[in-house]
């Protein structure tokens, strides 16, 4: 596959490592009522999308990037890239 | 253009007899101009085979190419371009390949049908293993490996380019001098030694030439063109996602030869045209398999491009108009009713019978099936190819082809040659090129009946390479397996190496009769990579042995060789293990002594492997607080600080100290395996779940190089090459304290006051290109106090004496509460893993203790299991394990730490130490962790 990053254009993906569902993005509030049970659907439960799927992909060899991936499951389809730090401050 | 260069004679060997060919002939036509008709021996029925195709689709001329210490099993004699000294065999026989004791199975035919091993084989069970299994693994089976390395080179490359065109016939050939005149970056390439493809086999006039000067001049513009790269021998073996193809390029055949033998080239291509062609099919009929019945196609080829007659007396079979023999040949055509019911002769063919009863004497019987498309590459991204009723076989779905993906002319269904050029055009203008020549050549269709096989009681092959017979089908179908999916994996059809390109649609012709269904109802097997067989010598290109994966040196790594250490691999890097001096008999008396010394005196140690992250921002102490289950932001500057980072499910990541160098600069250690993971999830922290912290890290491994200096000497040692104007004394420089100084007249250098040992020790680095010089020095400067270098043993004994927990503990299933360190797990304050680690059960109730032999001179194993001492030896009385042993030198004895069941309350208990692996039983004692200096009275010295 080839990931187009948005710093550095279109990269191999053998340069990335893969983290998966990009949830892992809404870590919960520590002060929830409901702790323990938002960490453990934040840390264990997870969709097994069909079609696209915002992943977690790590530019590992490369500038170290952390992307959030749009990507279809089916047909590795990608339509958009972003750096997680600003879907993050996006997205808040 | 010269095919077979008669001037240039090439000397090779077939099973151990000598022949000739010439340089452009392939293995297979050089034996058949040779005459040798049995060049190989089936599958399951060890029936003679003789060459059956001209190109990759052979089925039945599998040979094993000889080196001198080696051999390649599985290679098809026909794409195997014969060189100088070939040295071949036949595989697949016992005795001689014209006797092959193994033929015993053909005579009993009757018993080894599809799906016998299920049905046979089953009793009784315990004869499976060393009976059965034995037996058949001695007869079945294709080549065989020669099990010694792999001598020869393999390399890999990349490849860029705007257009792919994958096959050199006249679609390939034509789309390439189009694209090429348009000035686009072509990549143009064939399996072929040749291009031109069908072109080299058929005399077709092309714009008033013959094919051959239209190649020949095609090819000398393309070669004079510097935007076209064209590529013989290269087969695209799979289609990949994002226009990412894979491709074998077989340099030579010729094993244990200089450079490299094959290349694996990734090959990134905006858009890909494939001009790969199609493949005659046979029909299959009784004894269709014999040596001498050859594919219409195949005979065409050796006598036009290589000049060789496959047999005096052709026959030809077909059901169709394509076959060029007809001038040559006994025409048996299908549309005229005709249909040979047997043929005779075991190892060549003599004469064959006609449904008219008619016997017709012949040495050589071409057949025509009709033609299929070469597709698979359409398929590799999981597209399903349609049926056309009229050409009689699957041709691409343009709607489900692979992205910018492009099919034209034989492989597309386009069969006359001027289809197959107005195929080019059409293309051509729709990538918008311009149109630089048109074509006028033969246009006569294709005139096809289909005729898929003779029914009969005696057997007709559809799968030659694996065995499988029209009759294996029709039972596979009696005994319920109906999909074509399930008949497959039943029968094992178009499961050998040649993936069933003659095979396949046969197959389900045959399936479709006996299920009353069309084809297409019937469907059709999803095609996957490789195409053509790739060795897994080429996947593993150069990274073999020593160029598996990198090696990293420490700074120290020079002075270590000369004075004879032992280094062992820890990830990347080589760590010296010992140093062994003369008297050493075993490396336990180097381990011991590096211990010794260092406890007694003063001993150093590399530790420049340890990941070293430099962590900075006005958020940098925030930052850690999240990563470590303890707090650092209260760290004062010029203090260090043991620090334990968990994964978020609460399990225990690693563990380090960090330096505090001033409000906004940490220095983080890591552990060495874990320093690049612990970085990635570093970085996972800051740009992911909290990227509005102004902190950022940089990973500083390699830019200094780290000694770590310990013993009672610590002190006096290191204050020999500090600069004077820094004082290490124990009042200002305590244990835990850190500063950034410069030693040996000037030279940067940071010091740490760590102890991993428990002596009085400091950890002190500098720039990497200064840790040669350093080692040297420190060791110089402590002959005095009769200075030792340590290595990762001796490091090992002093960190379990002392009771640290280090890889073995830190081994993915541990929580702080099981290591003993839940005291460190601040309330307060938010950090990764905090939620999950309180879960009760997760860190249930073992803790890490110490352990010692209760007789003394009893050895410890690291893996035993405990058990209470009156308890049976059982899985379910397992009380904890071993986690690390060492025989420390200092108490004499073996020492070992472990986790346990409640283990905190448990001193002095004694218990049995199971070790089933190293079969050593052993009755030990529960003990604090800490062997030495419990209080740290010697670590703050």
């Amino acid at each position: 596959m080839i990931i187009n990053h948005p710093l550095l254009g279109p990269r191999d993906s053998s340069e990335f490592t893969y983290r998966g569902d990009a949830v892992l993005l809404n870590r919960p509030d520590p002060k929830s009522e409901s702790l323990l049970n938002d960490y453990y659907e934040y840390q264990y439960i997870r969709n097994n999308t069909h079609g696209f799927m915002k992943e977690l992909w790590f530019h590992e060899q490369g500038d170290r990037s952390w992307l959030v991936v749009t990507r279809n499951t089916l047909t590795h389809e990608i339509i958009k890239v972003e750096l997680a730090s600003e879907y993050k401050r996006e997205n808040k | 253009m010269i095919l077979v260069n008669y001037n240039k004679i090439l000397m090779f060997q077939f099973n151990g007899k000598h022949y000739e060919g010439y340089e452009g002939d392939t293995l297979a036509s050089a034996l058949l101009r040779e005459n040798v008709k049995v060049v190989g021996r089936s599958f399951k029925y060890h029936r003679p085979r003789g060459i059956f195709g001209s190109g990759s689709e052979e089925p039945n001329a599998l040979i094993k190419l000889e080196g001198s210490n080696t051999h390649e099993p599985n290679r098809r004699a026909t794409s195997i371009k014969l060189y100088d000294g070939l040295k071949a065999n036949s595989q697949n026989y016992i005795g001689n390949v014209k006797f092959d004791i193994l033929a015993l199975n053909d005579f009993i035919h009757p018993f080894i049908s599809a799906g016998f091993y299920y049905k046979t084989f089953m009793w009784p069970k315990s004869f499976w293993e060393k009976v059965y299994e034995p037996i058949i693994r001695r007869a079945a089976g294709l080549g065989t490996l020669s099990t010694e390395p792999d001598p020869d080179r393999y390399d890999k490359g990349y490849l860029h380019c705007e257009l792919l065109i994958i096959g050199s016939g006249p679609a390939g050939l034509k789309m390439a001098l189009d694209a090429s005149r348009n000035g686009k970056k072509v990549i143009l390439v064939d399996e072929d030694f040749i291009m031109g493809g069908q072109l080299l086999s058929n005399e077709i006039e092309i714009n008033g030439s013959s094919s051959l000067q239209w190649v020949e001049q095609t090819l000398s513009e393309l070669r004079n063109s510097s935007n076209v790269r064209i590529m013989t021998r290269t087969s695209v073996y799979g289609v990949y996602d994002h226009g990412i193809y894979g491709a074998l390029e077989t340099v030579t055949d010729e094993i244990e030869r200089p450079g490299a033998r094959q290349i694996l080239w990734r090959i990134y291509a905006n858009k890909s045209v494939l001009a790969s062609g199609a493949t005659e099919r046979p029909i299959a009929f009784p004894n269709n398999d014999r040596p001498g019945v050859m594919l219409a196609s195949a005979v065409q080829t050796y006598n036009k491009r290589f000049d060789v007659k496959c047999g005096d007396n052709i026959s030809l079979f077909t059901n169709n108009s394509g076959a060029n023999l007809s001038k040559m040949s006994n025409l048996i055509d299908t549309r005229d009713g005709l249909h040979i019911v047997n043929v005779h002769g075991r190892n060549q063919i003599k004469s064959i019978t006609l449904n008219s009863g008619k016997k017709i004497n012949s040495d050589c019987l071409a057949v025509s099936g009709g033609w299929n498309p070469n597709l698979q590459l359409t398929c590799h991204k999981r597209g399903r190819p349609k049926w056309n009723e009229k050409l009689s076989c699957f041709i691409p779905d343009n709607s489900n082809l692979p992205n910018n993906m492009h099919v034209i002319g034989s492989a597309n269904g386009s069969f006359s040659t001027q289809s197959v050029f107005n195929d080019v055009s059409d293309l051509t203008k729709q990538l918008g090129y311009r149109i630089t020549e048109k074509i006028k050549t033969e246009d006569n269709p294709l005139n096809l009946k289909p005729f898929w096989f003779v029914k009969s009681k005696k057997r007709s092959w559809v799968d030659f390479q694996n065995d499988v017979t029209v009759k294996d089908i029709t039972l596979a179908h009696q005994e319920g397996f109906s999909s074509v999916e399930h008949v497959k994996r039943y029968t094992t059809l178009g499961m050998a190496t040649d993936q069933g390109k003659t095979s396949n649609v046969i197959g389900l012709a045959v399936l479709a009769d006996a299920t009353n269904k069309t084809i297409p109802e019937t469907g059709t097997t999803i095609f996957r990579p490789p195409y053509t067989p790739v060795s897994i010598g080429a996947f593993a290109g150069a990274h073999k042995g020593k160029h598996f994966k990198p090696i990293r040196l420490t700074p120290s790594h020079e002075f270590a060789s000369e004075i004879g250490a032992t280094f062992v691999d820890t990830g990347y890097w080589k760590r010296a293990q010992w140093f062994s001096h003369d008297k050493d008999v075993t490396w336990r008396d180097s381990v011991d002594r590096e211990v010794l010394m260092t406890r007694n005196s003063v001993g150093i140690c590399d530790v420049s492997t340890l990941g070293k992250i430099d962590v900075q921002g006005k958020d940098a102490g925030k930052f850690l607080n999240k990563i470590y289950i303890n707090t650092f932001s209260t760290l004062k500057v010029g203090k260090c600080r043991y620090g334990l980072m968990l994964r978020e499910d609460g399990i225990a990541m690693d563990d380090g100290t960090s330096a505090r160098l001033s409000e906004t600069h940490y220095i983080m250690t890591t552990t060495t395996a874990k320093a690049g993971s612990v970085y990635s999830h570093l970085e996972f922290c800051r740009q992911v779940l909290f990227p509005n912290m102004d902190v950022h890290i940089i990973s500083t491994t390699d830019q200094w190089a780290q000694f770590s200096i310990a013993g009672p000497n610590a002190r006096n040692l290191l204050s020999k090459i500090i600069d004077p104007s820094f004082n290490i004394s124990n009042e200002t420089f305590p244990y835990m304290a850190c500063a950034e100084i410069t030693i040996c007249s000037g030279v940067r250098a940071r010091i740490f006051r760590l102890s991993f040992s428990g002596e009085l020790a400091y950890e002190i680095s500098v720039p990497s290109r200064y840790g040669d010089a350093l080692i040297r020095k420190l060791i110089s400067a402590g002959k005095e106090y009769s200075v030792t270098m340590y290595g990762t043993e001796a490091l090992g004994v002093m960190r379990i004496e002392k009771g640290h927990a280090a890889g073995n503990e830190l081994d993915g299933r541990n929580t702080p509460t099981n290591l003993g360190l839940n005291g460190l797990m601040a309330k307060k304050k938010d950090y990764i893993g905090k939620t999950l680690s309180s879960r009760e059960k997760l860190s249930g109730n073992k803790t890490m203790v110490g352990f010692l032999s209760v007789n003394p001179s009893e050895k410890l194993t690291s893996g035993s299991h405990f058990m209470n001492i009156d308890d049976k030896i059982l899985p379910e009385n397992d009380q904890g394990h071993m986690s690390s042993v060492a025989y420390s030198p200092i108490l004499e004895r073996y020492i070992g730490i472990g986790f346990l069941k409640n283990g905190k309350d448990r001193y002095d208990e004694t218990l049995k130490a199971i070790d089933f692996l190293q079969n050593n039983h052993v009755e030990v004692k529960v003990v604090s962790p800490h062997f030495i200096d419990p209080n740290g009275d010697r670590l703050r010295a």
